[in-house]
């Protein structure tokens, strides 16, 4: 049976659902992300573990030059070495029916019997048969983008001959998750596809008969992955290894968890501020009920009920808004994670999906919630049930206002007296005040957070197009080759300028830290292809010595001073020792810079040229694209107009969804705040703010004491919030930050400004509501109730 | 000492109600507060609501005042009917013409005594200076005090300050002594009885204190929504001759 006391608490809730509601939204926010966010991530942990493991995705990979297979026997003998598997892995330029340019294909071989590791997920379709030299097998996206299906035919250039293929069956990888082409910044189903072809018929085409080039490996559980790539460069050195990493440092991989990273930062930075102002909050509304029913908890102790009792009846009454928040936040935090994890089902291409909530995320976040709710409402409930009856049932002494020089500062302002009430009430209720702006300034910060992204994004945006990458094209060569392949190049159809470029895949090391990278060689002079700091100012690279990304630089604990070897990968492999000169900020990238003349110094060779970057007249791309299609010294291409428009693309989409979603969340916190300091300001001054209208002032006269108040304090919150919110934002540069993508730091004036904007149409609709109620005070009966 | 009776030749109404009532329904519960009042108040005159509680005093004076519309009859405030003006004209009806005095004062606690008064002059058309409606009320030294600073009577005498500061054409009283012991109540009747005589300003005084009937004009009395007794005072008295 429900008790009195409970049936008090449902029509106190009932009185006040607006104000809870209020409440449990901001709360329900928080939460909803944490919830959000954290079962997105557990789905997405579950769903690779899972696809990995039948996929039997290996644990360490490495690329070489060739080998012959008998040295997979050598490998498999490698302690804590599972499963070994040696295979052909080459370019190959794809004519796709529409496209003037060729797409780029990663052709991977598979031996006769079937792969053992990195098993593709046949979607459609068969494998191409073992002994058909023209049969192949597509990665899912790149196939359907093109309408590829099973029997369609394609012409491929590989091995540099032109061969005629029939497409098989479709297929997805773990392997190519996240499918980037060579030198491309993001996957693009339509100009990078893979072609999964057998053995032998990739062994021909590419004079590797016997032989391998790529190696991949599962280790045994406790295996140490450090200890087993180290064996196995020492096995493939002589093969030219280009130097063995595990599963973290594997393109796709690192993109996913990097990608999983970033949706851990905003699980970490956004839901504690949605919880702080929710205390806040229920400690200003509880607080509120509670004075109102000083006469109520008098009477309570009166007829015999005790301090805890009363103080546990109030309680209650907090953490059933905590329990409402939680309940919304994790059914909104379910329905995100749905929407979430839909669109990254869609954007990778899981064979398969395994929801799941993260349930200590839900615990967490009840605990949290509920936390947040009698943290907020402990105060307020404490310090008026400790009141004697006979005090509490008397009503509270008024407010003391006394004379003091911000008083005599307001009158030598010469204000209006409606302006003078609103001065006196932020004056006299400092506290009030202080969380209705510290509440309004986290609206104000969580939007900013939210927006800067953007910002940031579109500044990476600037520096890779506009001050990196000028050109409009970059060949990849097969091989490098001598700085005659310019003059070559400048011959093509349409090209008005030409620059080299030269790449070495390279370890770094310094004592025990190191890493795998690649050294880029720059010429002097280059306006095409430049290297830029994160905020698009050219560095300038001085003639000795290497310059490193600061991220880079940090793994490998070096400084400008600092010495370097630096093993190189490919030929001539050799290991350099090299000054680090300088250190800078990028955006996008993690190789280490040199001049080219230092380098090729150091190598004791002429200047090599690995890939070519291209100026072009637009008016004769098609003749160069023909042209292109018939060279099969060039590997693959980039062409950086399109790249462009698919980063702006993708950028675009993201911020109308994102925006809408972070503008409605961040808004949500404005309206809470600013309707129940509002409900609270007009329940304590209904009684005077009745007075002015018997005074003859006009409805929008006393609104104006409401209203104004309420917009003043935002109005003051807004800057605040800018820099809460810029404080947040450098928080969350570094914690999105991955070794793939460091987000230049940069908030535009349109993002404060936006911020600005969203907070305060939020508080003014918010007060706006609650002036509605002002309107239809009854003038007699607010002026016969005291209080 | 004993006041001459009447003024000497008969002014215009300020007020006219015409057959008056008013019904307040609360769920099922119907409350006849007004029976058919019928009233004039002339310009200059000061009179005594007298009646007990819930006889309907203060309803009359909510609807005098515009702040209540009656359920029939009309009501003029000379030549404007109130019983038809809208919502706004009756806000400007009561900024031009009303001062209002409660119980209670209903000060602005976060004004000071002035500031309260200042509230009315700023949005009043031809107001005298805070300061001088102050010192009317003897409160010329109690200016920058806070209500909470301030006697009941102090606080009282400046909800008059602030009541007459506008010039009113009527002051409309509800119980303003109420709150007051004698000492007090009889300082606050002396300012009203002093800005009526001084003013001219029509004033009306609810009260179910029936002594004070003895500062009026005139006394109408009032029981159960009606008019029971409407009779001019023809032995006045000063507040400071009251006792009750």
């Amino acid at each position: 049976m429900v008790g009195a006391l409970d049936r008090k608490l449902l029509r106190d809730l009932r009185r006040i659902w607006a104000q809870a509601l209020a409440i449990a939204l901001v709360l329900g926010c928080g939460i909803m992300v944490l919830v959000g966010a954290q079962a997105t991530l557990r789905t997405l942990d579950l769903t690779l573990a899972a696809y990995y493991d039948r996929a039997r995705f290996a644990d360490v990979f490495t690329t070489l030059k060739r080998a012959p297979r008998s040295v997979l026997e050598d490998v498999a003998l490698i302690d804590g070495v599972a499963q070994v598997e040696g295979r052909i892995a080459t370019l190959a330029l794809v004519q796709v029916t529409g496209m003037s340019v060729p797409a780029t294909g990663q052709v991977v071989s598979y031996a006769p019997e079937g792969a053992v590791l990195n098993l593709p997920a046949l979607r459609r379709g068969r494998m191409p048969l073992p002994d058909r030299l023209d049969e192949v097998a597509l990665s899912e996206p790149f196939a359907e983008v093109h309408g590829l299906v099973p029997g369609a035919r394609l012409r491929v250039i590989l091995g540099g001959e032109l061969r005629e293929l029939t497409v098989t069956g479709w297929v997805l990888s773990p392997e190519f998750v996240y499918a980037l082409g060579p030198g491309s910044l993001m996957p693009d189903d339509r100009r990078f596809g893979i072609l999964f072809m057998p053995e032998r018929a990739v062994a021909a085409a590419t004079d590797m008969v016997g032989a391998v080039n790529q190696i991949s490996l599962r280790l045994m559980r406790d295996a140490d992955a450090r200890v087993v790539t180290a064996a196995l460069d020492r096995i493939l050195a002589p093969y030219g290894g280009t130097g063995a990493h595990d599963r973290e440092r594997q393109q796709s991989h690192a993109f996913l968890t990097s990608e999983m990273h970033q949706l851990s930062a905003m699980s970490t930075y956004a839901p504690p501020v949605f919880l702080l102002v929710s205390a806040f909050l229920v400690n200003m509304v509880l607080g509120r009920l509670i004075a109102l029913e000083r006469p109520q908890i008098g009477l309570l102790k009166a007829v015999g009920y005790s301090t805890r009792e009363i103080a546990w009846h109030y309680l209650k009454l907090a953490l059933l808004i905590g329990v409402i928040g939680t309940g919304a936040g994790w059914a909104a935090g379910f329905w995100m994670a749905d929407g979430m994890i839909g669109l990254y089902a869609d954007y990778f291409r899981f064979p398969f999906v395994i929801r799941a909530a993260n349930p200590s995320a839900l615990v967490i976040s009840a605990t949290l919630g509920l936390a947040v709710a009698a943290m907020g409402g402990g105060r307020a409930v404490w310090q008026s049930v400790r009141l004697p009856a006979a005090e509490a049932m008397r009503p509270p002494a008024p407010a003391l206002f006394s004379r003091g020089w911000l008083d005599r500062a307001l009158e030598a302002l010469r204000l209006r007296q409606t302006v003078v009430m609103i001065a006196r009430s932020i004056l006299r209720w400092p506290g009030r005040a202080a969380i209705t702006l510290f509440g309004v300034s986290a609206s104000v910060a969580v939007l900013v957070m939210s927006y800067f992204m953007f910002d940031s994004a579109a500044l990476l945006g600037d520096s890779v197009f506009g001050a990196a990458n000028r050109q409009d094209l970059t060949l990849g060569l097969m091989e490098p080759v001598g700085e005659a392949v310019l003059l070559d190049a400048r011959a093509l159809p349409g090209v008005l300028k030409v620059e080299p470029g030269y790449a070495i895949p390279a370890r770094l090391v310094n004592g025990t830290a190191e890493r795998l990278s690649a050294v880029q060689a720059h010429w002097e002079g280059a306006t095409l292809a430049r290297l830029v700091d994160d905020r698009g100012e050219a560095v300038a690279l001085p003639p000795h010595g290497l310059v490193l990304p600061e991220k880079l630089a940090q793994v490998l604990k070096v400084g400008p001073g600092s010495w370097l070897e630096v093993e190189l990968l490919s030929p001539p492999r050799e290991t350099l020792r090299l000054p680090v000169t300088a250190v800078f900020a990028q955006g996008l990238g993690q190789e280490a810079h040199i001049a080219a003349p230092a380098l090729f110094a150091a190598l004791r060779s002429a200047p090599q040229v690995s890939h070519l970057h291209l100026a072009l007249d637009a008016n004769a791309r098609a003749a160069l694209d023909d042209r292109l299609a018939t060279l099969p010294a060039v590997s693959g291409l980039i062409d950086w107009v399109e790249v462009q428009r698919q980063f702006d693309t993708l950028l675009e989409e993201n911020l109308l969804t994102m925006v809408t979603i972070y503008t409605a969340i961040g808004m949500m916190i404005a309206v809470g705040v600013i309707y129940n300091a509002a409900q609270i300001l007009l329940s304590e001054r209904s009684y005077e703010l009745a007075t002015l209208r018997v005074l003859g002032f006009s409805r929008r006269e006393v609104a104006f004491v409401l209203v104004g108040e309420m917009m003043l304090l935002t109005l003051i919150a807004i800057p605040v919030g800018w820099a809460m919110g810029t404080w947040l934002a450098q928080g969350m540069v570094s914690a999105v930050s991955t070794d793939i993508i460091q987000l230049p730091f940069a908030i535009s004036r349109r993002t404060y400004a936006y911020a600005g904007i969203a907070a305060a149409v939020a508080a003014f609709g918010s007060v706006t509501l609650v002036r509605r109620r002002l309107d239809r005070i009854d003038l007699v009966s607010a002026l016969k109730s005291r209080e | 000492m004993t006041l001459a009776a009447p003024l000497s030749q008969p002014p215009r109404p300020v007020f006219r109600a015409e057959e008056v009532t008013r019904v307040y329904r609360t769920g099922a519960v119907e409350v006849r507060a007004l029976r058919g009042i019928s009233l004039n108040l002339y310009e200059g005159e000061m009179v005594v609501l007298l009646g007990a509680s819930g006889s309907g005093k203060s309803t009359l004076l909510n609807i005098l005042g515009g702040l209540d519309r009656p359920t029939g009859g009309r009501v003029f405030f000379r030549d404007t009917e109130l019983t038809q003006a809208s919502e706004a004209q009756l806000t400007a009806f009561r900024r031009a013409h009303v001062g209002f005095v409660f119980q209670f004062y209903n000060l602005v606690p976060s004004l000071t005594a002035r500031e309260n008064v200042a509230l009315v002059t700023e949005i009043a058309a031809n107001p005298m200076p805070p300061e001088e409606a102050l010192e009317r009320v003897g409160l010329g030294h109690r200016l920058h005090h806070f209500p909470a600073e301030l006697s009941g009577g102090e606080q009282q005498r400046v909800a008059i300050a602030r009541a007459i500061a506008k010039r009113p054409d009527v002051l409309l009283c509800d119980e303003p002594t109420g709150a007051l012991d004698i000492a007090t109540g009889a300082q606050v009747l002396e300012a009203l009885h002093s800005v009526n005589r001084d003013l001219g300003t029509a004033t009306v005084l609810i009260t179910h204190n029936a002594v004070i009937q003895r500062i009026a004009h005139r006394v109408v009395v009032l029981a159960d929504g009606r008019v029971v007794r409407d009779d001019p005072v023809t032995d006045r008295l000063q507040p400071s001759e009251l006792s009750w």
